[in-house]
């Protein structure tokens, strides 16, 4: 079903044609872009289809800036960001203040005693358990629950949502275009007076979220292991949902430094797009968010993945059908052979007439569905490039993991032909023009390219450089990059129903 | 700078917030909103052909494309019952299989490198086939898309290939506890052979011929059973005289002839189906809902957005926000176009609370006996649903989709319009009537699949409980073979 999906998933994206007609120079006179005085970022594009509008809030920070012992806090903030405001959530904020300290002191004081390797007073911790669960109550009298997502509901806001990925943490919804000042106003002030309010409860739902997305989902624990497998040094060993430990530690005051470290103007860009006039939005936005203080960017060191040197393997046996999973380092989205391997992932999965659908489905029918992407489990750094099939009843991962060899070898020993170069480069204009059809993919596409290039212009870019991609470039790349001893392996194995039990990791 | 596909997303990299009044005025209230200028969304062009086909023109000049898809009457709720499986078997067979004039791997060379798509669907009601093409191709892609309709060939080969990805499907269906969830919630609210709730086994589908595929196309693929729609880059004139000539000499078919379904209420009480490998239960309760042609409609739709909707729904806010029980809540009273849909309440809560979380939703219940859904909570659910009203129209393709939709189903062209009318005209007293009369703790059907073992307490101390087999049953002739296993 899986399969399926996936496939389904691939043929939409692309369930497009070219608009050769619609090209940067007609955005250049839609788009406007503007940085504040703090250093925020804003992008305007104007498209007056219908009187809406959606937006993106980009923030540059994403679960790699986790800090140590805190993995799943980027993440954990972008809940509390629906938590409302010192105005928006309260019935008396001065009062909540002083009772959400308290909760602070009580929790500290709490995890002290809760994490003491010797010498634990199971009395006293349950005294200051129960400490903190009694501020916790106390707070709760003067929250007003789900204000500021209410308000939003109640103006009419479509799809309220975000997202937080290794990379960064992003924000959305659409509104109608009558409530662009109101927008302005909320969503400038959770970035400027966000409150750590039921901070603790909120961490059980998340906790609740990582058993749904990672611990209860075969898939989902092959790709914890494998990441982890695949960098050893790089903060993508971290799952973005947090490890169990971590989620179960840290506290509101941690989610607040957080906060306070990277959401800075310098790291965001608001990119809005559809019924809007830049001349007249521009003023409204940058009097809301201009309000937002700035300070020094953070220190962004990290720590750099050193070469891959031997294949790593993570084989779960698992009571769930077989998975096999590859994945080799590759450099970041900034290396000049970034559109080769777009051009690879194209000519490998995109659609009935790739390599992979072909030798493995169609031909070999030892797959239910085969492809190859980059992106894993980020693309900001260093990441993977990554194949995977999902052997049909009967066939076993190494069954496909052969085969989906034989195919890279095919890249490396011969050129593709020069109808599956057009391929790839006539669907690379399709597939941007159909994701700019609408305002909820051109706000996203626009703030993702402004935050990572400085200029949004660079998604258009993108297309003519998968455009002067060559035979010989394919040829080079998959050389150099898709060998045994940069690789690592995942693989769900059937497992017999009496060694069920042990389904842990094997690495 | 590509991303990772959706699935491994979902999976590992995002991590979404969601899945589904003051005394003195506050700053936010102090921001003028203006009345929304009037907008009204352009209507497409309905035609009918003389043959029966319903045509419809939306033309949207923003890009140079022309998109396209046939809906046709006839979908798995009409399969018969040894053959689950045949509609979608049908459909992916109908383009994998290609036309008489091109094989189906001809026509993928073909319309790749035009960046052109023809695809074929199913659902439990309908097939369907779309094309989408740059408008220069158009004239080439429309003529696959017509060949397909008319002439499609149905090769063995990709039969066997369409039947071995079903077999892969049924044998992964039991591997997460959201898929096992949904189909088997489903089989407990319909009845397990129900149309809308049977599944495809290895039986069925190994049981499809080609013989099947070509009655099946030819009993439900005719003009009369067709509804097209069209939008993009086009001059309608030019297209309807394109239409018309490309279809004048296709003679129409038998009337459709629609499926007689019973519907019977669930049958309450626990049922159980244990899984050990997760720390997390799955826990749906449903009973039978209810169609969208029911008065109490409109009130319906406002008593789910205040109780089981979004952000501020009382199960969001008080199983999720407060009691920190669960990522994924939600529910409501389910309807459809034509038949009843599916009353659900969903929780997925750690195993630990699996018991608590079940006598909290049911608290839940008998909370709107003893605090009925209060005038404010209305309101913020009618703001809700006619302050994003505009959502529903704000491109030409959902014009088209809805309109495509009513004259499926047989519902008037101004059903949106209506909603809106009827969503306004909801008072208190009609969403009070709706928990009594739809919404009954001892009639629902209480599914729970999780780590037993983890269980904070047995599910026998609510009542009786069922245990649910999913056991897969093993392809014919292969009996004990244990490939099949959950």
């Amino acid at each position: 079903m899986k399969c399926r999906a996936l496939r389904t998933l691939t043929f939409f994206v692309a369930l497009s044609a070219i608009a050769f007609a619609q090209d940067l120079a007609s955005f250049e006179k839609r788009i406007t872009v503007k940085k504040l005085a703090n250093g925020l970022t804003v992008v305007i594009c104007e498209r007056p289809e219908a009187p809406v509008f959606s937006f993106f809030t980009h923030i540059d920070a994403g679960s790699v800036q986790d800090p140590l012992g805190e993995t799943g806090m980027a993440h954990m903030f972008e809940h509390m960001a629906f938590k409302g405001t010192d105005k928006i959530g309260t019935t008396n904020y001065a009062a909540e203040k002083a009772a959400l300290q308290k909760v602070e002191q009580t929790y500290a004081a709490y995890i002290m005693e809760r994490d003491k390797p010797v010498d634990r007073d199971e009395q006293k911790l349950k005294e200051l358990e129960k400490a903190w669960q009694d501020a916790v109550a106390e707070a709760q009298k003067y929250v007003k629950p789900n204000e500021f997502p209410r308000i939003l509901e109640s103006n009419g806001a479509e799809g309220i949502n975000a997202f937080t990925s290794e990379d960064e943490t992003a924000y959305h919804y659409s509104l109608p275009e009558n409530r662009l000042e109101l927008w302005a106003y909320l969503e400038s002030e959770r970035f400027i007076h966000p409150v750590m309010r039921e901070f603790y409860k909120e961490r059980n739902v998340v906790i609740e979220e990582r058993r749904m997305r990672t611990d209860s989902n075969p898939i989902g624990r092959l790709l914890e292991q494998f990441v982890t497998a695949a960098f050893q040094a790089h903060p993508y060993h971290r799952p973005t949902i947090g490890w169990m430990s971590d989620l179960n530690s840290f506290s509101a005051t941690d989610a607040q430094k957080f906060f306070d470290t990277y959401y800075i103007p310098s790291n965001m860009v608001v990119a809005i797009a559809g019924d809007v006039k830049a001349a007249e939005a521009m003023p409204i936005i940058e009097k809301y968010f201009g309000r937002i203080p700035s300070h020094e960017k953070p220190d962004e060191r990290t720590t750099i993945e050193p070469p891959q040197n031997s294949e790593r393997r993570v084989v779960l046996r698992e009571a769930t059908q077989p998975l096999y999973l590859e994945g080799y380092h590759r450099p970041d989205y900034r290396s000049k052979d970034d559109a080769v391997y777009d051009a690879i992932a194209d000519l490998m999965s995109n659609g009935r007439t790739s390599r992979l659908y072909r030798a493995l489905v169609r031909d070999k029918k030892i797959a239910a569905d085969s492809a190859g992407f980059t992106g894993l489990p980020g693309n900001k750094y260093p990441h993977l490039f990554a194949f995977y099939a999902f052997p049909m009843p009967g066939h076993k991962p190494e069954e496909v993991a052969e085969a989906i060899h034989a195919e890279i070898e095919r890249l490396k020993t011969q050129d593709i032909s020069d109808d599956e170069l057009k391929m790839i480069k006539t669907r690379a204009k399709a597939n941007l023009i159909r994701g700019l059809a609408n305002n909820e993919g051109l706000a996203f596409q626009l703030a993702l390219y402004q935050a990572r290039f400085d200029d949004w212009r660079e998604l258009f870019r993108s297309v003519d450089r998968i455009d002067k991609v060559t035979k010989a470039d394919i040829r080079r790349v998959a050389t150099q990059i898709f060998v045994p001893a940069n690789r690592t392996v995942g693989i769900i194995e059937t497992a017999p129903p009496a060694a069920q039990g042990q389904n842990g990791g094997e690495q | 700078m590509k991303r990772a596909p959706i699935i491994l997303l979902i999976f590992l990299l995002i991590c979404g917030i969601a899945q589904f009044a003051a005394t003195q005025t506050a700053e936010w209230q102090q921001i003028k909103v203006l009345p929304l200028p009037a907008f009204h969304p352009q209507e497409p062009k309905r035609i009918e052909l003389p043959n029966g086909m319903v045509v419809f023109l939306q033309e949207d000049h923003e890009l140079p494309l022309i998109d396209g898809i046939a809906r046709i009457r006839g979908g798995a709720r009409s399969e018969p019952a040894n053959k689950v499986g045949l509609a979608a078997i049908h459909s992916e067979v109908w383009r994998t299989g290609g036309t008489k004039a091109q094989t189906g791997d001809q026509l993928d060379d073909y319309l790749e490198i035009r960046a052109a798509k023809v695809e074929s669907g199913s659902s439990a009601d309908s097939t369907t086939l779309a094309w989408s093409s740059l408008k220069s191709d158009f004239y080439d892609v429309f003529k696959v898309f017509t060949e397909l309709l008319r002439e499609p060939e149905f090769r063995e080969e990709k039969i066997d290939l369409a039947q071995k990805e079903a077999f892969d499907a049924i044998s992964r269906r039991n591997d997460e506890i959201g898929d096992i969830a949904v189909r088997e919630s489903t089989k407990l609210a319909y009845g397990a052979q129900n149309p809308y709730a049977r599944i495809p086994e290895y039986a069925t589908v190994a049981a499809v011929t080609r013989q099947d595929l070509i009655e099946w196309h030819h009993t439900y693929v005719h003009p009369n059973n067709i509804i097209l729609g069209v939008s993009g880059d086009f001059d309608s004139a030019q297209m309807e005289a394109k239409l018309r000539q490309a279809f004048a000499t296709w003679p129409k078919g038998a009337a459709f002839k629609q499926p007689e379904i019973e519907f019977h209420p669930a049958k309450p009480g626990y049922y159980l189906i244990p899984k050990e490998d997760v720390n997390q239960s799955s826990v749906r309760m449903v009973a039978l809902g209810t169609t969208r042609r029911n008065p109490d409609y409109y009130a319906i739709e406002v008593f789910n957005e205040a109780f089981g909707g979004g952000f501020s729904s009382r199960l969001f806010r008080n199983l999720r926000t407060a009691q920190g029980l669960a990522y994924s809540v939600g529910g409501g009273i389910g309807t459809a176009f034509d038949h009843p849909g599916i009353l659900r309440l969903s929780i997925g809560t750690k195993s630990q609370s699996t018991v608590q979380s079940i006598q909290a939703m049911y608290q839940q219940v008998d909370d709107l006996a003893k605090q009925p859904i209060t005038q404010a909570e209305i309101q913020h659910a009618k703001d809700s649903i006619l302050n994003s009203f505009v959502f529903n129209f704000d491109t030409p393709e959902k014009v088209l989709r809805e309109r495509m939709a009513y004259e499926f189903y047989g519902y008037p062209p101004d059903f949106l319009e209506k909603y809106r009318a009827g969503i306004e005209k909801v008072q208190t007293a009609d969403v009070a009537r709706i928990a009594p009369k739809y919404l009954h703790k001892d009639q629902l059907a209480v599914l729970v699949v999780g780590n037993t073992s983890e269980f904070d307490k047995p599910l026998t101390s609510l009542g009786p409980v069922n245990k649910v087999d999913i056991t897969i049953p093993p392809p014919p002739g292969a009996e004990g073979k244990p490939t099949a296993q959950q």
